[in-house]
């Protein structure tokens, strides 16, 4: 994008930073919020008294709106700082200093953009290390066996004679383990090879209906057009166990598209917000079912992705569906500030909150979400739960104009200070 | 009378390793590969030292180390605890169950036999 046409995101940025909202932006220049926010998108070009008013109102000289440094760079530079903790940088000179040392401005963006990536793959390695058994054991195999190579291996190199029977047994030893460590080490090697490849799921049977669920979209257009969920292949899913469940979600997804026709589900959103409540009234459904129904909607029926968490009483996650921004760790340790899990503690209560997700991007999230029982098959049983959790993403313009509650993905990578609800120390917090 | 020290731990051949060091510097040592029953034999065994391993088959030390220090007898023996997993969390799980020293693999002979002394005479002091 060339630099002058970049004038509406200076505009928002210097807005921004200025603590003015766009509604009022706009009045004090006469135009409406919904041509300023075009505006401030780029959508439209701007100029003469219209880029003369705005900069009076912003108080700002007019070049620095059109001739501003880049937007990215500033917004990069913006994020950085946010990130930054016991440092207080001077945000709302973020464009003098990129303007005045566009080098260095680049160089401190680039390297918060490098700390980005290299937490993101501290978090998936420690994701892995945490919560893939195959793995840790794996390595604990490795790790015992080179001590106990090591250990006897010391003894052996020590000056002076040991008793030969002592000699004949270490060493007869060391050999062993020495073959044993080569073949764990293979195997771990083997290990980490496979599943550098997407299509690896290590055999565990939710992965593997998440996966099929994300290669069809989340959405299944001969269930739809009335089929029923038995005819659906279910490609790629190599075990029972899978399969099973993967039957039994396509069973439910039937139903709520019987619940639900798409044709009318999808003429009753509109163009606003999406009120879940208000479409559960509307077509005589409960919560949950229209949660689910708009995450497998097609995307171009929602103004954006949306994703979907579903757990039990116990907080495991029964199915995830992300969305970009929003962190969903594997098998569940997820953040108990969730507002997926409240619901849990309030059944029935449908519960809508806005959340932003403490770490790279803090996107703000509104996260709509019930806990239900399950049918129950017998007289006076204790029900059982489950809650679902859908993900909205919040338009960017609208963002930071309510408070958002902050939560995390899991404690391990959650960098939330005198968090109440931690369960162990964060590796953030220790130089990562 | 020589010093007892009992080592808890499945891998035969790391048994062997610090059953020599330990020989060799005036300890007599029992060995046993099993945290099931690993409680009870502590208790008829009564040894100076314990030297313990995190991850054992049918019982893990840590929860070993929990019950030793509900019990009045064993609330102070000191224990040396190993284990292939050196993470923070594991460490201050360790330290709040009650360990004495915790030493990651692999470590060298140096370092469990200073261990094992240092362990020995705070104790002995005490």
């Amino acid at each position: 994008m060339v630099r002058d046409t970049l004038t509406g995101s200076r505009i928002r940025e210097r807005r921004m930073i200025a603590g003015m909202r766009q509604a009022d932006l706009a009045r004090s220049v006469g135009i409406s919020a919904s041509y300023l926010n075009l505006i401030e998108h780029n959508r439209r070009r701007i100029g003469g008294k219209l880029l003369m008013d705005i900069a009076s109102a912003l108080s700002v000289e007019p070049s620095m709106l059109t001739e501003g440094a880049e937007a990215a760079l500033i917004a990069s530079l913006r994020e950085a700082a946010a990130d930054a903790t016991n440092v207080q940088a001077e945000t709302d000179r973020a464009d003098e200093f990129a303007g005045r040392f566009p080098g260095w401005a680049g160089v401190l963006a680039q390297m918060h953009r490098r700390v980005g990536s290299l937490e993101r793959t501290v978090e998936t390695l420690s994701d892995r290390l945490t919560h893939d058994p195959h793995l840790a054991s794996s390595l604990h195999e490795v790790l015992t066996t080179a001590a106990a190579i090591r250990s006897m291996a010391a003894i052996l190199a020590e000056p002076g004679d040991i008793e030969p029977e002592w000699r004949d047994r270490f060493h007869r030893n060391i050999h062993q383990d020495a073959e044993r460590l080569a073949d764990s080490s293979k195997a771990l090697v083997n290990y980490l090879d496979e599943s550098e490849t997407d299509d690896d799921h290590r055999g565990v049977p939710l992965e593997q209906v998440e996966a099929y669920f994300s290669g069809q979209s989340y959405h299944f257009p001969a269930i739809e057009a009335g089929e029923d969920a038995a005819s659906v292949a279910l490609d790629g899913l190599d075990s029972s166990a899978a399969r099973a469940i993967a039957k039994k979600m396509l069973d439910g997804y039937a139903a709520d598209a019987r619940a639900l026709p798409l044709q009318a589900f999808a003429a009753e959103l509109g163009e606003g917000d999406i009120d879940p409540l208000h479409l559960a009234s509307r077509f005589g459904v409960d919560f949950a079912t229209v949660l689910r129904r708009l995450a497998t909607l097609p995307e171009e029926l929602l103004p954006g992705a949306a994703g979907l968490v579903v757990c039990d009483a116990s907080g495991s996650i029964l199915f995830r569906k992300a969305v970009p921004g929003f962190a969903l760790p594997r098998h569940g340790e997820s953040c108990p500030l969730w507002p997926l899990f409240t619901a849990l503690n309030r059944p029935l209560v449908p519960i809508r909150r806005r959340v932003a997700q403490l770490g790279r991007t803090a996107a703000e999230f509104d996260c709509f979400a019930i806990a239900w029982p399950q049918a129950m098959a017998e007289f006076d049983r204790d029900p059982i739960y489950r809650s679902i959790m859908l993900i909205l993403p919040v338009d960017s313009a609208d963002q930071g104009r309510v408070a958002a509650q902050q939560v995390g993905s899991s404690c391990r990578i959650c960098p939330k200070s005198g968090c109440s609800a931690r369960r162990e120390p964060s590796i953030l917090s220790e130089g990562f | 009378m020589s010093r007892k020290v009992l080592l808890i731990e499945d891998e035969p051949n790391i048994t062997e390793a610090i059953r020599f060091l330990l020989t060799r510097e005036g300890w007599h040592v029992e060995t046993h590969a099993e945290g099931s029953d690993a409680f009870e034999l502590i208790m008829a065994s009564r040894p100076d030292l314990l030297i313990l391993d995190v991850m054992l088959p049918g019982k893990s030390g840590m929860d070993i180390l929990r019950e030793l220090r509900e019990q009045e007898d064993t609330r102070k023996l000191p224990v040396l605890m190993l284990t292939a997993r050196g993470q923070l969390r594991d460490r201050e799980m360790a330290e709040k169950a009650g360990v004495s020293r915790f030493m990651t693999k692999p470590f060298s002979n140096t370092e469990v036999v200073t261990a094992v002394r240092d362990l020995h005479a705070q104790a002995s002091k005490a």
